[in-house]
């Protein structure tokens, strides 16, 4: 780890740490509700992507204008979004992740602009293109300026002076020759970043890494698999659907040393109860893509975590796929939500996974209170079982016929609903507090699903399955749709079809108006409660990224990325076949090249003057 | 293991001398006229695929689907035909040699400039790609001659003992 960082920082009394600790928290709580910023990724620390701002409503949204555009120079896949702290805007491209300061009270000049040095052989170990999905803020506290957190594709965790972006600290969090890279946005919780690592087909052992935020130095590292010591786990009192989960719960549920290549990677999106004190994240597929080399639960693969921030201890963990034979990581985004289930109202945690259920917990406790598909197209299994006396509790009832498993190697599976890109992947959804709905971006895709031998080699892709994905048959043909979802209940209310995947991140506002962007480039804004459509702009590239919402000198903008990629670019790309077509009928289905192509562009939106100041 | 040895050593040295003979040509006529347990070679030698009147594809060729669909098409997407982050390889193996094909498949590729951050994994070490390299190679030689549809082969003559023997060996 290279410090470049004033020693001082290391020097401050126990006592002065704690103090500094309760502040620097609370700065941030205070700071993710004033509206007018946009200060995390997920909008705030519960992952609402909520915005309490109303000039664009419901009835003057459809005049929406262009008001600023700006290139960020690379033709990638955008995931992620800006972040907007006063007169400041801060955002990170796809490799090699160049990130701008942009003034938005001046011209939107480029401030400061940070170009990191990467070994481009790391673009060769990314699985599904070389996306970022953003920059973290933290607040500066003492000799600690304002800092902006980028986990680079090399793992490289930088801290940069949000005032000149000249590097405060670097740490090194993991090894692209074994196949560990970084995708993700990392999280403040009080004095540490918290930031998780990918690599889920390389065979890598996933873990979530706390740094100090003063000094970069390592605080604590929370494998996925392995021992107790390595994972975190406290045999008496980490549970497991209410349970205590016992010594050796992971490593006994695989077979010899295979944990060592176990997977879990945790490069989705976290978030954190500050009156719990608890951080939430959930961990990626189990090794190899072929179940049949690895029997056994894989244990914590596929598991949403509840952790302490100070010290990584687990509370409690829930295992949602268990043996995976899909590629269903469970890494999507934890929205926090007090919910009112059956009379009550409940701290929960709601989680659609893309192995095609959407998961709603007690946060405090790790309870399972609803799991319901939310594409009614999932067909792996038929249901997770509720009863909590039954040996079965908490597990999905696999379908035999879509066991990649019980069919076994060699075995081609066909008609698996969702694919391996899951009823929905990282895009994160959006919660309003007002209408108590989820707004989720979803795929509509199924696949067929072979797996086969495969050898392990570090830092080589680690896969083993071959697959063809498809639209989900006896449907409407398209490939996505973007759905309003009561996790009280686990109902959809309502369900728009797409063309392709929805591979853009959610915003909710309290205009009653719920922004998306699609594959082919749209921005799109729908009614809150009913799902009509009022307004769509098409930008130069797919959406990928984020819609994000910020006012500045009196007026609200809604900012998003074009820039098509990720795993959606690659896998759309040449349009999908139908093999239930027979033979000569395939490529029947869009491709997403005659849409659109590569491109890196931020298009920020706006009402014109003359409606805005008739308010 | 000899074998595996034996199959990396001759691809390496391949990688080593080939390219600078064979530049941007594609093969020649993909006409199987031999065959050996199961496995087609064209009249120069090079591996090819063979698909019968009624459909049915070699098992090497199919063997390639495969191990594309699990190593390769994670970047260049599915049925060799290109994504948004890589390029299409129906499209490369029509203007490459077979020499150029190994060697970028061991040795990987760089082209990293102001508009371009595109990188091909070395693959030299890795046994799911070098044990069926062949395969792979005539999978997309098939889907660049127009032969083989898109999607996975409905028919497929079955593995000979030579090719179980040889994927055991290397495999390890």
């Amino acid at each position: 780890m290279r410090k470049l960082m004033l020693r001082s920082a290391c020097l401050l009394s126990a006592t002065a740490l704690v103090t500094t600790t309760a502040l620097a928290n609370d700065k941030l709580v205070e700071m993710q509700e004033n509206a007018s910023d946009w200060v995390m990724q997920t909008g705030n620390y519960a992952n609402w992507r909520w915005s309490e701002l109303d000039q664009i409503n419901k009835d003057n949204v459809g005049e929406l204008q262009v008001a600023w555009t700006m290139s960020t120079g690379v033709l990638r896949g955008h995931e992620g979004g800006p972040l907007v702290i006063g007169d400041m805007m801060y955002f990170t491209t796809p490799f090699p992740n160049n990130v701008f300061a942009v003034d938005l009270s001046d011209e939107h000049i480029i401030k400061w602009k940070y170009e990191p040095q990467q070994d481009p052989n790391v673009i060769g170990v990314m699985c599904c293109d070389t996306v970022n999905r953003g920059v973290t803020f933290a607040p500066g506290e003492g000799d600690r300026p304002d800092i902006i957190l980028l986990q680079q594709a090399d793992t490289t965790v930088v801290a940069l002076n949000a005032e000149t972006g000249e590097v405060v600290w670097e740490a090194v969090n993991g090894d692209p020759a074994k196949g560990e890279t970084a995708t993700m946005a990392p999280i403040v919780v009080k004095d540490k970043v918290m930031v998780g690592i990918s690599g889920g087909e390389y065979g890598v052992q996933g873990h979530l890494t706390a740094y100090d935020l003063n000094t970069g130095e390592q605080a604590w590292r929370a494998y996925s698999t392995g021992p107790d010591d390595q994972i975190l786990f406290d045999p008496e009192n980490t549970t497991h659907l209410g349970e205590p989960v016992g010594a050796d719960s992971s490593i006994k549920t695989w077979e010899g040393d295979q944990w060592q290549l176990g997977g879990g990677t945790t490069w989705g999106w976290f978030s954190y109860d500050p009156e719990l004190d608890l951080i939430y994240y959930g961990s990626g597929n189990p090794g190899t893509w072929n179940p049949s080399q690895r029997p056994g639960d894989n244990r914590w693969s596929m598991t949403i975590f509840a952790r302490n921030p100070d010290d990584g201890m687990a509370k409690w963990v829930y295992q949602m796929t268990p043996h995976d034979e899909w590629d269903y990581d469970g890494v999507n985004e934890m929205i926090l939500a007090d919910l009112e289930i059956d009379g009550q109202t409940r701290k929960t945690l709601v989680h659609p996974d893309r192995n095609g259920f959407s998961y709603t917990l007690d946060r405090e406790t790790g309870e399972l209170l609803v799991a319901e598909k939310f594409d009614p197209a999932v067909n792996w299994a038929t249901e997770v079982v509720m009863d909590p006396s039954s040996d079965q509790h908490g597990r999905p009832q696999v379908v035999e016929e879509f066991s990649t498993a019980a069919n076994g190697e060699d075995v081609n599976t066909t008609g698996i609903c969702p694919a391996a890109l899951g009823t929905k992947d990282q895009q994160p959804s959006a919660f309003s507090p007002k209408t108590k709905l989820f707004y989720i971006p979803t795929n509509h895709v199924c696949m067929d699903y072979e797996p086969f031998r495969v050898s392990y080699t570090a830092g080589q892709p680690y896969v083993g399955a071959t697959l063809s994905m498809y639209p989900a048959p006896d449907s409407h043909g398209g490939m996505g749709n973007f759905i309003a979802w009561d996790a009280a209940v686990g109902e959809i209310k309502w369900s728009l079809p797409e063309r392709f995947s929805v591979w853009s991140g959610a915003l909710a506002t309290a205009g009653d108006v719920v922004f998306y962007g699609t594959l082919e480039g749209y921005l799109k804004a729908v009614d809150a409660e009913t799902g009509d459509e009022l307004y769509r702009f098409k930008t130069p590239s797919g959406i990928i990224g984020n819609v994000t919402t910020y006012e500045h000198g009196d007026k609200q903008y809604v900012a998003v990325f074009s820039g098509v990629g990720g795993w959606a670019g690659i896998g759309l790309a040449a349009g999908l076949t139908d093999p239930t077509a027979g033979l000569g009928a395939v490529g029947g289905y869009a491709s997403l090249k005659n849409y659109t192509d590569l491109g890196g562009q931020l298009t920020v939106f706006a009402l014109p003057d003359r409606v805005t100041s008739g308010q | 293991m000899l074998l595996k040895q034996t199959m990396l050593t001759a691809a390496l040295a391949l990688a080593l001398c080939g390219p600078a003979v064979a530049q941007s040509t594609g093969p020649g006529d993909p006409e199987a006229v031999d065959e050996d347990d199961g496995r087609y070679y064209d009249a120069d030698g090079l591996p090819t695929f063979n698909i019968a009147e009624d459909g049915t594809v070699d098992f090497p060729t199919y063997s390639g689907f495969r191990r594309y669909h699990a190593e390769c098409h994670v970047c260049h997407g599915p049925d060799g035909l290109g994504s948004t982050y890589a390029p299409s390889l129906v499209q490369s193996v029509r203007q490459k040699s077979y020499e150029t094909f190994v060697e970028v498949v061991v040795n990987g590729r760089e082209h990293v400039d102001s508009g371009n951050r595109n990188v091909m994994p070395a693959f030299g070490t890795n046994p799911n790609v070098m044990c069926y390299l062949d395969d792979i190679y005539t999978y997309l030689r098939a889907r660049a001659q127009g032969d083989l549809p898109r999607g996975r082969p409905a028919n497929t003559e079955p593995k000979s003992d030579t090719f179980s023997d040889m994927e055991n060996a290397c495999m390890g």
